[in-house]
């Protein structure tokens, strides 16, 4: 690892002063991606500022009725959480799903969001990037892309955004709570991370000098048909291939409302709302979920080896779909 | 060189020389006052500044396990962690968990139970697996698969650990 200065922040607005302040700072909390891509430099800051310490470690009911992550709670106590058990327990089983019981118990809410991706090239600091160093081109286009995206790519990068928390927060159409120099304000999940296009360097719309101070849940959690999909190498511990948050508000047979989000597949958690309105009003029929999933994922580009993953996101979003409905078997 | 002021001399050969902090950690029990880099891990800290060497170093990325211990109760990757960081914060090794020359009942299972060959991951397969209990997640068989997947085997005594880890909750429950 390089070296680098460690301070510590007071509060919030220390916090944002002194990354304001220092181009090559960086704030660090649970550290799990952070300090690992700083062992193999592919992440350098010349500064680190401590945030543990400020109160950003609650969770705590809203005046709508929702449920508002403090920043700091960690992916354990979040997933553990009595209320996000009851409430929102397609939160709680996409936590679970992602990780080591070691790293959740570090690992920040905030953090989770931020977390870069694990395309292979991005980590081998031998080859080309553009994630990593603008302007030296994508290896993955042409290169092994098995674990890569199908949705939302360009010319310049292929890379999939790693969390498996952030797809459940883009179905639950959750918002995050940042302050920077001019203030605080807020960002709909969909819209926090971004399609790399010609700046995949980018990962979101938070600004360098902005700090997330929480993540708000609307006060609809479908509790009663939800799911959380993962599908990966191996049953624990892998990155998703592919993987569906699916929430369902029936009356009788028929769907309210419906939510789709998917993991594995683009730079960003992957929301249709479009596709999802096709079931509004809808018989609850594996025909109408088959009509929504090619809905969903149309327009999709495989990039050689990474082409079975539009059949199985077609799949998987009907077995979702199935599986929020009759709310059996949760994987 | 004779010409030279003394102090423009001194100043050109300065090594360079960490910045360090002090920090304060309760380490098995025992409080620890400690001057660290910013860089230094937890692991490393422990290591190769305590001679505390049962955690052991294996990925050094969070990725094995072999660096669990608990952190204020709480099972974490040591090697993923600042010591500076942690200031002010309770540690328990592979080294504090025998107490009156009695093992851990955990340490003892790992044995009754052959649940090791090389033995370079069982440091970390012990903390985990207290820390795994501490939570009280773990229901069935499945449970325990899942939640001690932060742990890796290279010799394979998966088995024999997941029937540790059952003793170890039914103990629990039992209590």
């Amino acid at each position: 690892m390089r070296s680098f200065n460690y301070t510590r922040a007071e509060d919030v607005g220390n916090a944002v002063s002194q990354v304001a302040a220092d181009k090559g700072a960086k704030f660090i909390a649970g550290g799990t991606n952070l300090l690992d891509l700083m062992k193999i430099q592919v992440m350098r800051p010349s500064r680190l500022v401590d945030i543990t310490r400020l109160a950003l470690d609650t969770i705590e009911e809203t005046d709508d009725g929702g449920l508002r992550l403090g920043a700091l709670v960690t992916n354990s106590d979040t997933a553990y959480h009595e209320q996000v058990e009851k409430r929102y327990p397609l939160l709680s089983h996409a936590i679970l799903a992602g990780a080591t019981a070691q790293l959740r118990n570090m690992a920040t809410d905030g953090g989770n969001l931020l977390q870069r991706t694990r395309c292979y090239y991005f980590y081998d600091t031998d080859t080309p990037c553009n994630k990593r160093e603008p302007g030296t081109g994508c290896s993955a286009i042409q290169g092994y892309n098995r674990d890569l995206a199908i949705l939302g790519t360009s010319e310049h990068c292929i890379a999939t955004h790693p969390s498996d928390m952030a797809v459940a927060l883009a179905a639950l159409e959750a918002t995050v709570r940042v302050t920077g120099p001019n203030g605080e304000r807020t960002i709909p999940l969909s819209e926090f991370h971004r399609l790399p296009g010609n700046t995949p360097h980018i990962d979101s719309n938070l600004g360098d000098d902005e700090i997330i101070t929480a993540i708000d849940l609307p006060a609809k959690g479908f509790a009663d048909h939800y799911t959380y999909i993962k599908l990966r190498d191996r049953a624990s511990y892998a990155f998703a291939l592919v993987s569906v948050a699916a929430a369902l508000d029936m009356e009788g047979d028929t769907i309210k409302e419906a939510r789709i989000a998917l993991g594995g597949v683009a730079h960003k958690p992957w929301r249709k709302p479009e596709a999802e309105a096709l079931l509004n009003g809808r018989q609850a029929t594996r025909e109408n979920f088959r009509k929504v999933a090619e809905a969903y994922i149309e327009g999709a580009k495989g990039y050689g080896d990474n082409d079975f993953k539009i059949e199985l996101a077609k799949r998987a979003i009907v077995r979702a779909l199935e599986q929020a409905l009759e709310m059996e078997e949760k994987s | 060189m004779k010409d030279k002021p003394q102090n423009e001399t001194a100043e050109k050969h300065t090594p360079f020389l960490p910045p360090k902090n002090t920090i304060t950690l309760t380490i098995n029990g025992v409080e620890h006052r400690l001057e660290v880099a910013p860089w230094t891990s937890l692991l490393d800290l422990l290591r190769e500044h305590l001679d505390l060497t049962g955690t052991k170093k294996g990925c050094d990325h969070g990725q094995c396990g072999a660096c669990t211990v608990l952190l204020n109760g709480k099972r974490i990757n040591s090697c993923l962690t600042l010591a500076v960081m942690k200031d002010g914060s309770e540690v328990t090794t592979i080294e504090g968990l025998a107490k009156d020359g009695e093992l851990h009942p955990v340490q003892q299972a790992f044995i009754d139970h052959d649940a090791f060959q090389c033995g370079y991951c069982t440091p970390g397969q012990i903390c985990s697996t207290i820390g795994l209990v501490n939570e009280g997640k773990a229901k069935t068989l499945d449970d325990i698969r899942d939640l001690m997947s932060g742990n890796i085997c290279r010799c394979g005594a998966y088995n024999n650990i997941v029937k540790v880890v059952q003793e170890a909750l039914e103990r629990s429950q039992a209590q």
